[in-house]
């Protein structure tokens, strides 16, 4: 067994500011890691090199080819209906639409969701994609407790079918999480 | 498709109109003289061509790019030069026919014969991808900057003085040298095109 993503020593300079060096990391198949720290740390910009979004200043990332990504942006066609505006990114998103509790928003267009609809859609998104490693950046800011119940299900089931998460969150993401505190 | 669909959904019918609405402020700009308006007609419609497609500009790359479409075709090994390449076929499809079609009103209203028409249609037909694709180029250069409509005006239209050129060239002269010279610049730009989109669409990555 491998591991889905392995940073070695990676470093991470933002506007000409160093925001961490030395970071070193192993995530395997069933896990989970929360990244905390104060804000502008550098948690999300660790999620964005990680997708390969930006690059190291230093160091290695090596990971999978397939990455499902939720960030703060939407990424869905505003005029489609929900249902449509997932299939863009993978054919078939019912089951995913259906454990964010979507599936009667299929028809409604996107831009008149309301921001929790939106969240969960872009939850969906991940959940739908087939791969191995999700990054979730806030994955709790603007969900209900409904919303987040369904989210822990759903990252339960992925654990165990071999996923592995990395979530940057201020608020606590429940039991079973590695921990992983940026900026100290 | 996607690229299509938003050409159409997002008022497609507005460049065209605006290029009938150029060619029809023409005649009243410089005066109802057959002759006069026979030899400026081509190239004036060439300008209106250019206006035109300067339009949408603001809607080709920078939804994309704010709404986080980009990063998400990244994660989905999507290489950003595919990216650009079907961003230029579904901006020419969505405006470069529908000139075409245009070209037959204007040129009425320019007062054109049918072998100057001819010669329209076959250099909007030659010129208008290349225009196409400058427009993405400079449509993703521009993406995410303050003022980016004014600014990709002031990029794409010195950068178009070529098509314009050899365009209008085609129109008044005729010939083949002009035709071939419009060809090679537009095959320049739609070769070349793509590279500039997708190397401005990652360095706009923050």
């Amino acid at each position: 067994m491998s591991a889905l993503l392995r940073l070695s020593g990676v470093a991470c300079v933002r506007g000409g500011r160093l925001l961490f060096e030395g970071l070193d990391l192993d995530l395997w198949p069933g896990e989970a890691l929360h990244i905390t720290g104060p804000n502008g740390c550098g948690k999300s910009s660790l999620i964005r090199l990680i997708a390969g979004l930006l690059r190291p200043a230093a160091g290695m990332v090596e990971r999978g080819d397939r990455l499902g990504l939720a960030d703060e942006h939407l990424a869905l066609d505003r005029e489609l209906p929900l249902g449509k505006a997932l299939q863009f990114w993978n054919a078939d998103s019912h089951a995913a639409m259906t454990a964010m509790g979507l599936a009667d928003l299929a028809e409604v267009p996107v831009r008149l969701l309301s921001t929790g609809q939106a969240r969960r859609a872009r939850l969906a998104r991940v959940i739908a994609s087939r791969a191995r490693l999700w990054l979730l950046d806030e994955p709790l800011n603007g969900l209900d407790a409904d919303g987040t119940e369904r989210l822990e299900q759903a990252i339960a089931g992925y654990r165990a079918s071999g996923g592995a998460v990395l979530a940057a969150s201020h608020q606590p993401l429940g039991e079973g999480w590695r921990q992983l505190e940026l900026g100290r | 498709m996607r690229e299509l669909r938003r050409g159409f959904g997002g008022a497609a019918w507005l460049p065209v109109a605006f290029f009938l609405l150029v060619a029809a402020l023409v005649p009243f700009a410089v005066g109802p003289d057959a002759r006069l308006l026979e030899r400026i007609g081509g190239g004036a419609l060439w300008i209106a061509a250019l206006t035109a497609a300067l339009l949408p500009i603001e809607r080709l790359v920078e939804p994309d790019r704010a709404d986080g479409v980009l990063d998400q075709l990244r994660l989905h090994n999507v290489a950003e030069e595919s990216v650009a390449i079907a961003k230029i076929a579904g901006h020419w499809l969505s405006f470069g026919p529908l000139l075409v079609f245009a070209a037959f009103p204007a040129s009425a209203l320019l007062g054109l014969g049918p072998e100057p028409l001819k010669r329209l249609l076959v250099s909007l037909l030659i010129g208008t991808p290349g225009l196409a694709a400058l427009s993405v180029a400079v449509a993703a250069l521009t993406a995410g900057l303050p003022r980016a409509g004014a600014l990709a005006g002031l990029l794409l239209l010195p950068l178009a003085v070529p098509l314009l050129i050899f365009g209008a060239a085609v129109i008044g002269a005729g010939g083949d040298g002009p035709l071939a010279l419009e060809a090679a610049v537009s095959i320049a730009l739609l070769a070349g095109s793509p590279f500039v989109a997708a190397a401005a669409m990652r360095a706009a990555r923050t």
